[in-house]
């Protein structure tokens, strides 16, 4: 169960003072409403804003951005130094057209470290290029437990490290937004960008998971 | 503020669930309240205001509150304070006072970085327990670490967040090992991004 989801009626201290409203979630959508036909009756924004930001979020602002950025980084090793050194540029050379990724920095996973990215305090997420956090990356068990307790996250999410792998942990503090580089699969000698973006994953570009060739695919 | 936000560290949320092939959003509503946030932050209030916003609810309803609630009772709240809108108007869903101007954009008063510290450096963090709003976690307060990497500067939230100052900091990425925030016998380590005010130099 996600944090979205609401219990329904357990023992929590609810404000219940809306009775034609037994469910918490009609009187936040309510509240969501109210606020928006106020801005917009004072002008100050519009339907088609906000219809054209909703759907920017769900349809062109996501992980492929930083599939392609990784995918690219794999296959040439001029565009990989321009990545690590000015991330932003390099994610503009491939995503002229898509949002400003400033800010942005990238850590790259190697056979010795591998690095996962927290935000403790709130939600702070590389949006430029993956999108929205899911919403696992925003709930109280990982915020707490990624810092205290990484290889058992890792574990959760199927992801088991030998301890000759350093674990580093980015916890998403101030302004700096991080995205993991990581490592090309065994076995994708010779594949194509295009056949690589596809292995690349949002949870690999998080840190918890590694992005995995087909089966078959590995020598 | 040593708020419920502050999680780092902290026992008995369980494990962490994740919802296969996840929306978007979960309801049309929480695309909604994003772009309200996403067209009003910039004009009446800036992202540290609306992260303490957050914060400053009362705990038990922050724990309780899924997260695009906490962005609108955050924009409900910045709205009332900046004057945008009222109480009232909120209750009703209907206007009846003309919107402020939004603020004046601020300079451009960005100053070179200029670091006290340096890749490498030892440093050790304040034990501050600020009552306004920080970005320093408290599971990194009064340890030592090592600096990796030198950024920004950025605005200092502690200030930025309550007074509009414009105090510009460099920012750290300070490496600490797992030994010394939880007494764990590993090599693994955990990066924290804190501005130049939060550290001081290892004697």
């Amino acid at each position: 169960m996600s944090e979205h989801t609401h219990h329904h009626h357990d023992d929590h201290d609810h404000d219940h003072d809306h009775g034609h409203h037994p469910e918490p979630p009609s009187d936040v959508e309510a509240r969501a409403l109210a606020l928006e036909s106020l801005l917009r009756e004072k002008g100050l924004i519009s339907g088609e804003e906000i219809d054209r930001i909703v759907s920017a979020y769900e349809h062109d602002i996501g992980p492929m951005i930083g599939a392609r950025v990784v995918a690219r980084a794999w296959t040439d090793a001029d565009y990989r130094q321009r990545l690590l050194a000015d991330p932003a540029a390099a994610v503009a050379e491939l995503h002229p057209s898509g949002p400003s990724a400033t800010n942005l920095a990238v850590v790259a996973n190697t056979p010795e470290v591998h690095n996962l990215v927290v935000c403790t305090l709130c939600s702070c997420y590389p949006w430029a290029v993956l999108g929205l956090p899911p919403s696992w990356y925003k709930s109280p068990p990982y915020r707490s437990r990624a810092v205290s307790e990484p290889r058992e996250v890792l574990k959760e999410f199927g992801l088991e490290l030998p301890s000759s792998v350093r674990v580093n942990v980015w916890d998403s503090s101030s302004d700096l937004r991080y995205m993991v580089l990581p490592e090309r699969p065994a076995g994708t000698e010779g594949w194509s960008e295009e056949e690589l973006v596809a292995l690349v994953t949002r949870d690999s570009m998080i840190g918890v998971a590694r992005p995995q060739a087909p089966a078959g695919a590995r020598s | 503020m040593n708020g419920v936000h502050d999680m780092g560290g902290m026992h008995g949320f369980g494990p962490v669930h994740v919802e296969p092939n996840e929306p978007a959003f979960h309801a049309p509503w929480e695309g909604r309240v994003l772009a309200l946030q996403a067209r009003t932050r910039g004009r009446w209030y800036h992202l540290d205001e609306f992260r303490n916003a957050i914060e400053r609810m009362p705990a038990a309803r922050y724990l309780d509150a899924s997260y695009y609630e906490r962005w609108l009772t955050a924009l409900e709240t910045l709205l009332v304070e900046k004057g945008v809108v009222t109480r009232e108007e909120l209750a009703t869903g209907r206007a009846a006072t003309p919107p402020p101007q939004p603020s004046p954009r601020p300079p451009d008063d960005r100053p070179p970085l200029r670091p006290r510290f340096r890749t490498g450096d030892r440093v050790v963090t304040r034990n501050a327990h600020p009552q306004g709003h920080t970005r320093m976690p408290r599971y990194v307060r009064g340890r030592h670490g090592v600096v990796r990497t030198i950024n920004g500067p950025f605005l200092l939230p502690d200030t930025n967040a309550h007074r509009h100052s414009r105090d510009w900091e460099p920012v750290y990425a300070v490496e600490f090992s797992a030994r010394e925030l939880w007494g764990r016998d590993d090599d693994d380590a955990m990066c924290v991004d804190l501005w130049e005010c939060y550290l001081e130099a290892e004697l």
